[in-house]
């Protein structure tokens, strides 16, 4: 059980991953972002029935904080939209020195 | 109370007063504190001076007051005669004048009562020094100093005469000084210069020694620069400082030679173990620490310094260039005995040196004109003669003839300060531009101030070595002991640059007695010229001089009494007048044992012809030259200084010292300037360091590391991703793979 589990958490996490790095859309690569986290949270799932109750506890964490992370994302991404007009992420390149 | 006796556990002083000896170099820290901070605070808080302050003032054009007021005086140029001196009282002068003074009367006050103690205590019972320790200052790897003071015999003699002089010049101050618009600034220097100089002959190791002469040099930097505005002031008080600088080189290294031998710096550690020590090492360590004697007591070839040094305040050059600080070097020699009395080649060379300094000095002071460059030769000449006492073994004698030094050059400068500020007053009342230092502007003073001419003439007669007054005994017991040490010591039997000893000391004796000569001309001739002879300073002025305040006068009165019994401290055995030899028998347990080294263990005793003899021959060269001045020297065809015209052939030479000034400047100034131009700025700065350090190492390397740096940051998020990724696919796989 604990290995399919594992298994299938690292699909989730490479598709996260390869999604992250080739998609452009700044609203697909956050989606992309949740799926890596949602990758992490199954893998504590599965170790919790092995190791005890603690990864559950964690998933709590971390469900909150992706919860935060998605409004302060989203609302990044609305805020880029009104100034830009696009959530082309090759259009924006801001981050440089 | 960081008081921690050590030494002093079972020592007899340390239940005495002589436990609070501390205090000494404290007290006058504690007033150049307080004088600082009334010198700061009215630096930043300038009241309106007192108007009535000064009567005559007022009738000054504003320009001539406002520069009166930004601080010149004349008594401090070079050859200056700007007379715009400074009217206006400082408004914390009364102040300043208990607290300055005040602290030295305590410091003094101190010191008699420690001195008294010493006494009850009996010599018997001293034969080790007083030592308080009061914390590790420098405890690194094997090196261990303490701050720690010292008291013995020599440390007490010296304590008396820098408290004692000190106070008495600290008084006279009060009434130089008194129209000073720095008057705090000059007292809080003062003030530090003195607890300084205690550092230095109450510390009881060398590098606590070490922090007092730096100190000194310091406050001396200072006070000879004290009226900074005018330019020649602040060079000669730079002059002094760089001097002194290579003096102390010579001090550091001998340290350092005596840590790496001995590892220790202590006196009673080093006194203890200096005999284990090579004999070409002791040399060594003997002849730098007589290099920094030589920069600090301005002796052949670093003595240029202390001439330049009378731009100070002529109070300064009292204390500080004739009385205390400049014997420091003398007090070296005589606290480092036990090392010189092991190195005859040394020793020979501190006398050698003394001898030609005194000489050398002393022709120069025959025909200056400024009455303080006259006394300032003066002071490097008999400084000459104490080093010729510590080099040849005559530890007492040089000590001796110090203490009489300090009261009779004391007194020659004070007494001048006095001539000085008559003139000055004169000169200032009727506006004349004239130098008021100028002897040749002076001529019969001896009518307007008979008080300091009397006292001049005491310390005139004291200087060339007339019986009884103090010169008389220190000088002939110096000369004398050559003429001795020649027939018979360590020093005479070694050679000196192949030179058999004995041939030294007899030529030194000889140059010695010459130097006498000399002090008896040039003494004489300051003397007829400044007080006897018609007055030359001018019609109007001549109304104005008068004799100083008795502020002034009083503690010239002091000196000229200890100038003129002086003697007494130490009678020789063939002149008893009183207790014979107080100072031989006081300094014994210091320096005791290193003069009987040099005498091969035994007190040579000359007979009493001999004795007598070289009495006679002291006294009869001093009377002569005294004699041939007064023949020779006419004040009635001397000129003021405006008319007069150039000297010719050797007394150019004369009244140009010798031209050594400008061949030290063409020598080693100008090529040091020269030099530092045009090789190492234009050279190595300007050629190399900017061009292939700063423009190339320095701005366009840099700048194309940058051009890359800055071709990775892109700004594309999704490369800053694929970045992140094979970071932590590398990271990962290098820890999977180990």
């Amino acid at each position: 059980m604990l290995a399919e589990a594992l298994f299938f958490s690292a699909v989730l996490f490479t598709i996260g991953v390869v999604g992250v790095l080739t998609r452009r859309n700044a609203i697909i690569v956050f989606m992309c972002v949740e799926l890596m986290l949602n990758a992490v949270n199954l893998s504590f799932v599965a170790f919790s029935q092995v190791y005890g109750v603690a990864g559950q506890v964690f998933v709590f964490f971390v469900m909150t904080v992706a919860a935060a992370e998605a409004a302060v994302g989203l609302a990044i991404i609305i805020a880029l939209f009104r100034h830009r007009q696009t959530v082309n992420l090759q259009n924006v390149n801001l981050l440089k020195g | 109370m960081l008081l921690q006796e050590v030494a002093g556990a079972a020592h007899p002083l340390s239940g005495t007063i002589a436990r609070w000896m501390w205090l000494l170099p404290l007290l006058p820290l504690l007033g150049f504190v307080l004088n600082g901070l009334l010198s700061i605070v009215s630096a930043y808080h300038p009241g309106t001076p007192d108007p009535g302050a000064e009567p005559h003032d007022a009738h000054r054009s504003p320009e001539e007051r406002h520069e009166a007021r930004t601080g010149h005086d004349a008594t401090g140029g070079v050859g200056h005669s700007d007379d715009h001196h400074v009217v206006v009282r400082h408004r914390f002068a009364g102040l300043t004048s208990i607290i300055g003074p005040g602290v030295m009367v305590l410091a003094f006050a101190l010191a008699a009562a420690i001195f008294f103690a010493m006494r009850s205590a009996g010599e018997a019972a001293l034969h080790a020094p007083f030592i308080q320790r009061y914390y590790e200052w420098m405890p690194v790897g094997d090196l261990r100093i303490d701050a720690a003071f010292q008291l013995d015999q020599l440390s007490m003699v010296m304590i008396l005469v820098i408290t004692g002089v000190g106070m008495l010049i600290h008084i006279f101050s009060v009434g130089y000084m008194q129209d000073d618009p720095s008057y705090p600034r000059y007292f809080a220097y003062l003030n530090l210069f003195v607890a300084f100089m205690l550092v230095l002959v109450m510390g009881a190791s060398y590098p606590v020694m070490f922090v007092g002469w730096e100190g000194v040099g310091l406050c001396s930097y200072l006070l000879i620069g004290f009226w900074y505005l005018d330019k020649a002031n602040a060079d000669a008080g730079k002059k002094a400082f760089i001097m002194n600088r290579i003096g102390d080189f010579g001090f550091l290294i001998a340290m350092f030679m005596l840590f790496a031998n001995l590892g220790t710096l202590e006196f009673e550690g080093v006194r203890a173990q200096a005999t284990t020590l090579a004999p070409n090492l002791v040399t060594w360590i003997c002849l730098f620490f007589f290099l920094g004697c030589t920069g600090k007591s301005a002796q052949i070839p670093l003595y240029t310094w202390l001439p330049d040094a009378m731009a100070g305040p002529t109070p300064v050059s009292a204390l500080i260039h004739a009385a205390t600080m400049v014997t420091a070097g003398v007090y070296l020699i005589a606290r480092s005995s036990f090392l010189f009395s092991l190195s005859p080649v040394a020793s020979l060379t501190v006398v050698v040196i003394g001898a030609l300094t005194a000489i050398f000095a002393a022709s120069i002071g025959l025909k200056q004109w400024d009455i303080k460059k006259v006394l300032a030769y003066s002071t490097v000449s008999q400084l000459g003669y104490m080093f010729i006492g510590v080099g040849s073994g005559a530890y007492v004698s040089g000590v001796f003839h110090l203490v009489t030094h300090a009261f009779f050059k004391a007194l020659l400068f004070l007494g001048s300060g006095s001539v000085i500020f008559a003139m000055h007053r004169a000169y200032h009342a009727t506006h004349n531009e004239e130098d008021a230092q100028d002897m040749r502007n002076m001529g019969g003073l001896g009518r307007a101030m008979p008080w300091t001419f009397w006292l001049m003439l005491i310390a005139t007669l004291a200087i060339t070595g007339i019986f009884p007054f103090a010169g008389f005994f220190s000088k002939d017991a110096i000369l004398g002991t050559v003429f001795l040490r020649a027939r018979d010591s360590t020093l005479a039997d070694a050679h000196w640059l192949g030179i058999p000893g004995n041939v030294i000391l007899y030529a030194c004796y000889v140059i010695g007695l010459a130097a006498a000569f000399m002090t008896a001309v040039y003494m004489t001739r300051m003397l007829i010229y400044t007080f006897l002879g018609p007055n030359r300073s001018g019609e109007k002025e001549r109304e104005y001089l008068a004799e100083a305040p008795w502020v002034m006068t009083g503690p010239l009165v002091v000196l000229g009494v200890l100038s003129a019994i002086g003697g007494w401290l130490n009678l020789p055995a063939s002149i008893p007048v009183g207790r014979v030899g107080l100072l031989d028998r006081w300094l014994e347990p210091v320096v005791g044992v290193a003069a009987l080294r040099v005498t091969h263990g035994a007190a040579t005793e000359a007979t009493s012809t001999v004795e007598y003899s070289l009495i006679g021959a002291a006294v009869l060269i001093a009377v002569a030259g005294i004699v041939i001045a007064w023949l020779v020297l006419k004040p009635d065809t001397l000129v003021p200084k405006r008319e007069a015209t150039p000297e010719e052939g050797f007394e150019r030479a004369l009244v140009n010292k010798y031209y050594v000034d400008e061949i030290y400047d063409d020598a080693v100034v100008q090529p040091t300037v020269k030099v530092s131009r045009s090789l190492l700025w234009e050279g190595i700065d300007v050629g190399l360091i900017d061009t292939v350090m700063v423009k190339f190492f320095g701005t366009w390397v840099p700048s194309r590391i940058g051009w890359i740096g800055s071709q990775l940051q892109s700004g594309q998020v999704g490369t800053y991703a694929w970045v992140l990724v094979v970071g932590v696919l590398l990271v990962l796989g290098a820890f999977t793979i180990r």
